[in-house]
């Protein structure tokens, strides 16, 4: 909480004075016992009809004022949470957008939205309260002590025992019991997940006849989460009769030395009175102040998580736009992209997932980019936008390493198609402008026709205005595809990465694809990643991995000709070409 | 209006009978609770006028009666001792009752989820059955058992003290009866209006949610597109939006506490006022009147329990009703005691069978399929056009609806469904891996095996490479994320090939494998289906070429069987189909 207190910054004024107006309500609280005891001592012995009038209305008045008071409170505490908490959500939100791929694959994005979602309701929830009653129960607590002390010191020599001795109980059994509640929520957890599997399985489950097997550790885990949650509640269980016991034990000591004070004289019948509603408050109060604790020290954690998050630098730094001499790196004439010597491991991963990469892409080439699952191909490709850094090597686009380049400027000439086809809520239109915010209808249209997908959005009801829901799911997985294509090609990119981006298109629509992008103005340097080879033979130049190493590059004439692992992925696609058994071809395969 | 009411009270009235038979066993326990909670009601409420008494003995310099102070207080410490020791049994008592019928409703759950139809965890979502029997569950045990036992106190709380208050004065009474209400009318109040607010905090944070996790979900297409900045932008103007309807909900809703508390102070020094006047009229003694003031300070408390505790019920009962439709779903056919005889030779005899997983819509009619020992069948046909029905229906993960399967002459519907699916090795298009090591997923099917035959099935199926590279080999912990598909994919097969079974069922097995580890891992395959029956739903054309008989499908239906030869010299959809997926290769 306290990494987080910047947030506060602005609320300062509202943070001090929310606790400071529910101590007034809290004084008024507090005045209560005494004017009862007036009304007893003064009113009724003397039969004072009037002072027992004057003192009701002094009664009335300490309920408006508290009411009010605390109507005072309620707001500031409103305000400084929710306004801690607005400000927090929007630095984490923009905290985020500054992380690179690396811290990125580091974190979950459901973590990520449980930070900014269930645990920052959390925590100004827990602000709220703290704000409010932190101080108040405490307040009350101590207030009645030395309130008690005022009546009699004999007395409240029994708020002194009494109030150690109930904090202890009270106290000793919480503490005790968070750790046990957090280890019953892990618990809950892992149940939760052997449930979930169980669901996700039902088939590979029931197929391998292991459905007894997973009722048996199912039911392990069930008594398991049943033991801890006894254990926790036999815990509890003890806070209430023990509390009850103390404070009641307490009031007969004070009620007997009450009596002796009364009987010497030093002591009135209406501030025993008062001494005993003292009394009856501060079990209230102790009570209140256990649970609020526990609120608050699950928003403590929450809050720990938040400003963890906040804690994570990004790991990569950008030079200052413009202080680079751009214009003459652009000038030159460089090749579009160029590895040069470049080997790449993921953080906390033990192999390389490339090594030792070299090759140069000429402005306007196509590159093809084949090899086996995992081989590094996606891996590639995103070190040319420089979603990571090279570990060794140098990665230059137009002729300038990426590490020199200010930030934004690669995004603003790369037009990356993921190879997880996702698309946004919103309008068509809001989705090719993720390219460019500044496209007009015909660049979109131009962008779709040459994505092979101006037949789809001429086909949906609204066209460009057509609403897709979250993940595109009202959408085909190849119309996603093919709108992502788009949506890259919207940018007019210098550099177009497709990273196995045509995957659930047919042979003729791929290829009438690459056409049209082929064919599109301008020189833009075209990167298709592929399992297919018929994507990616007719490039200038294939680049042929095989677990990380180039295991090939040329074009598809002279890699048939030279590169053993290209023959293998193509004549497995092609088994009827393999020179061998063109006429054995069936029988073979 | 009253008319829903009544209905959702006879709902409620079944729901906890429902919830009652379930905790038959505990009933006992139930009747204890409630005997308890009433006793430390009564006791709790009796002791402050044990304690008025005692006040009523301190009156001035010697009018105090210690001889009765002394009485007053053991008595006090005995009832004391009563009140704390059922408070602490009930509390016992209700923890055994709530987490024993949880543990009991969910042991239920999962034998249920193991014994339903698989056409029933097909239907519903999987989030949505995992909510019934974790959050449901709870609520219910919550909701329902604790609220049944807190609304039986609070209304034992209220009677009680109304009659014990009735016994002080009757006319103080009344007035605190009377005044009462208004604290109830200005909570809803408050609650009417802010609930307004509340609803409208709801919606925008639910557009702020859902903004965060197409955003945060998808960072690194956001990067790609540098599109952080408008993100953010986006982000500021809902969540400057969220924050002005927050800052109203909390507020509102916070005005409830103090408005009540104020109302209940007035009542307070009403009670003061007319109490005082009633002692120097000589019809009430100090120590009365203090035990007035208390009651007329507890008095509010059990009507604000009993009113969440209705909010509560109404949630529970909805959730034990969520929980109780999944437990009473019907359970799938009864099994067969009689076993399929192991080892089968895998002939295969499918007869007339007809199938239709919704009666409108029938799909699979009169098909007729023999298959040897050994022989291939491949299925093919467009996406979705039901290729995964047939496996259904030989895994017996649906029933057919007339005709019969036979293996090795055997009707698989008179032996056990286990002993069935023994004979089968599935490898899947969806890659379910169970949560554990790399060794408990490969062992998945025959957990007797030893580490050297688990490295040999994973060498052969060309799982080994990267399972070696991990960081603890065969007890690394899987982690779904750390895995790509055709890694899963591998371990999967590398499971059948692991157990060797019989018959093989593979369901694109190899789709999400690149085509150099796939043709590797397909001769470990051929290797294994030598001498075995297997049916494999394809998308490569060498698969499909060298089966035995093809069937396409469409729409759900077998329009096709035959050998390529055939099928191509039929000139039927199987040649459209096929020049269409793989001609186009050629191009």
């Amino acid at each position: 909480m306290y990494r987080l207190r910047r947030f506060l910054k602005d609320y300062r004024k509202q943070a001090v004075l929310a606790p400071i107006f529910k101590l007034l309500e809290a004084l008024m609280n507090l005045l209560v016992p005494l004017v009862v005891g007036a009304i007893i001592n003064s009113g009724i012995r003397a039969a004072d009809r009037g002072f027992i009038v004057r003192m009701f209305i002094v009664l009335f008045a300490l309920a408006i004022l508290g009411m009010l008071f605390s109507f005072v409170a309620q707001w500031y505490a409103a305000s400084a949470s929710v306004g801690f908490t607005t400000r927090m959500r929007q630095a984490l939100f923009d905290h985020i957008q500054k992380l690179s791929f690396t811290e990125i694959d580091a974190l979950h994005p459901d973590t990520l939205i449980t930070r900014m979602t269930s645990d920052a309701n959390q925590v100004q929830n827990g602000l709220n309260l703290a704000l409010r009653l932190l101080l108040r129960s405490p307040f009350i607590v101590f207030g009645s002590m030395i309130l008690a002390f005022t009546i009699d010191v004999k007395s409240a020599l029994v708020f002194a025992v009494a109030i150690p001795l109930l904090s202890v109980v009270v106290f000793a059994i919480m503490l005790a019991s968070i750790p046990l509640f957090t280890k019953s929520q892990r618990a809950l957890d892992h149940l939760t997940a052997l449930t979930r599997e169980n669901l996700s399985g039902a088939r590979v489950i029931r197929a391998f006849c292991k459905e007894k097997q997973e009722v048996d550790e199912f039911d392990r885990r069930n008594r398991a989460l049943t033991r801890l949650n006894e254990t926790v509640g036999r815990l509890s269980a003890l806070m209430n009769p023990l509390t009850y016991v103390i404070i009641n034990i307490a009031t007969i000591a004070l009620l007997r030395t009450g009596a002796l004070q009364v009987s010497l004289g030093a002591l009135r019948q209406g501030d025993v009175v008062a001494l005993y509603n003292y009394m009856a408050q501060i079990i209230i109060e102790l009570i209140k102040m256990a649970s609020l604790i526990i609120t608050i020290n699950k928003s403590l954690a929450c809050a720990d998580r938040i400003a963890d998050v906040f804690a994570i630098q990004p790991g990569m730094t950008y030079p200052a736009a413009g202080t680079a001499p751009e214009t003459i790196a652009e000038t030159a004439p460089a090749p579009a992209v160029c590895f040069d010597h470049v080997s790449f491991t993921y953080a906390g991963a033990g192999d390389a997932a490339l090594s030792d990469i070299s090759f140069t892409a000429e402005k306007g080439s196509t590159i093809g980019i084949i090899g086996g699952t995992g081989c590094g191909k996606s891996t590639l490709v995103s070190l040319i936008a420089r979603f990571y850094d090279a570990t060794e090597g140098c990665v230059r686009v137009n002729g300038r390493d990426v590490r020199s380049c200010p930030e934004g400027f690669l995004t603003d000439r790369i037009g990356f198609v993921p190879q997880k086809a996702v698309l946004f809520r919103g309008t068509v239109r809001d989705n090719l402008r993720w390219g460019s915010e500044a496209a007009d209808d015909a660049a979109l249209w131009e962008a779709l026709s040459a994505a092979q997908a101006r037949d789809v959005i001429e086909n949906k009801p609204g066209k460009l205005d057509f609403a897709i829901e979250q993940n595109g799911r009202n959408l085909s997985g190849g119309q996603k595809q093919r709108l992502t294509i788009a949506r890259a090609l919207v940018k007019k990119p210098e550099i177009l990465i497709m990273d196995d981006s045509a995957s659930a298109l047919d042979y003729s629509t791929d290829l009438a694809l690459r056409r049209a992008v082929r064919a599109m103005e301008g020189s833009m340097t075209i990167f298709i990643v592929s399992q297919r080879a018929s994507s990616i033979r007719d490039a200038d130049q294939i680049l042929v991995l095989d677990d990380g190493r180039l295991a090939g590059k040329g074009t598809h004439e002279e890699l048939l000709k030279s590169c053993s692992v290209y023959q293998e992925i193509y004549y497995s696609q092609y088994p009827d070409e393999r020179p061998e058994n063109t006429a054995a071809g069936k029988e073979q395969a | 209006m009253m008319n829903i009411r009544k209905e959702t009270g006879k709902k409620t009235a079944a729901t906890f009978r429902k919830v009652l038979t379930y905790i038959g066993r505990y009933r006992i326990l139930l009747f204890l609770s409630l005997l308890l909670a009433a006793a430390s009601v009564v006791l709790q409420l009796f002791i402050p006028i044990l304690f008025g008494r005692a006040i009523d003995c301190i009156v001035s310099p010697g009018e105090v009666d210690f001889a009765t102070l002394t009485n007053l207080a053991g008595r006090i410490v005995i009832l004391l001792a009563a009140a704390a020791l059922s408070t602490w049994l009930m509390n016992l008592i209700n923890n055994r009752l709530t987490y024993r019928t949880v543990q009991d409703i969910r042991a239920k759950a999962i034998r249920q989820i193991q014994n339903v139809p698989l056409s029933y965890l097909d239907a519903g979502s999987e989030g949505d059955i995992v909510q019934r029997v974790i959050a449901d569950v709870d609520q219910l045990s919550d909701g329902l058992l604790m609220g049944f036992t807190q609304l039986f106190s609070g209304v034992v709380m209220i009677v009680m003290t109304l009659v014990f208050m009735l016994m002080q004065s009757v006319s103080i009474s009344v007035m605190v009866i009377v005044l009462t209400p208004v604290s109830f009318l200005i909570a809803r109040f408050i609650a009417k209006h802010s609930f307004a607010m509340f609803r409208k905090q709801t919606d925008v944070r639910g557009q702020q949610t859902a903004l965060i996790s197409e955003m945060v979900g998808n960072e690194k297409i956001v990067r790609a597109f540098n599109y952080g900045a408008r993100a953010s932008k986006r982000f500021e103007a809902i969540n400057r939006e969220l924050q002005k309807y927050s800052v109203k909900a909390v507020f509102f809703s916070s005005l409830t506490n103090p408005c009540t508390r104020a109302v209940n102070a007035v009542i307070y020094a009403l009670v003061a006022l007319a109490g005082s006047f009633m002692i120097l009229g000589g019809s009430l003694t100090v120590g009365t009147l203090t035990v007035l003031l208390t009651y007329a300070n507890q008095y509010m408390k059990p009507f604000n329990d009993i009113s969440s505790v209705f909010t509560e019920l109404t949630g529970a009962m909805a959730c034990a009703g969520r929980v109780f439709e999944l437990i009473e779903a019907t359970p799938q056919s009864p099994d067969p005691v009689k076993q399929l005889p192991a080892p089968v030779s895998g002939s295969v005899l499918i007869q007339d069978v007809s199938f239709s997983y919704t009666p409108d819509h029938p799909l699979i009619e009169h098909f007729t399929l023999s298959a040897r020992p050994g022989m291939r069948i491949a299925i093919v046909g467009p996406t979705g056009c039901g290729k995964t029905t047939f496996i259904n229906l030989l895994m017996r993960f649906y029933d057919i609806q007339a005709g019969t399967i036979a293996i090795d002459g055997t009707d698989i519907y008179t032996v056990s469904r286990s002993s069935l699916r023994r004979q089968f090795g599935m490898v899947l298009q969806d890659t379910w891996l169970a949560s554990g090591t790399v060794r408990d997923n490969l062992a998945f099917g025959r957990p007797e095996a030893t580490d050297e035959e688990i490295i040999a099935a994973a060498k052969e199926a060309r799982s080994w490479d990267f399972i070696r590279r991990m960081p603890k080999q065969l007890d690394t912990v899987i982690s779904d994320d750390d895995l790509s598909q055709g890694q899963k994919q591998l371990l999967c097969i590398t499971r059948v090939m692991l157990v060797r079974p019989p018959m093989l069922i593979l369901d694109e097995a190899t789709s999400s494998i690149d085509t150099r580890t796939e043709l590797l891992v397909q001769e470990a395959f051929d290797r294994l289906m030598a001498g075995r029956t297997s049916f494999i739903v394809a998308h490569r054309l060498s698969t499909i070429r060298s089966a035995d008989v093809i069937l396409v499908m469409r729409d759900g239906k077998i329009i096709e069987q035959g050998t390529h030869e055939q099928l191509m010299a039929a000139g039927g959809f199987y040649t459209t189909l096929y020049n269409s997926q793989f001609a186009g290769a050629a191009i």
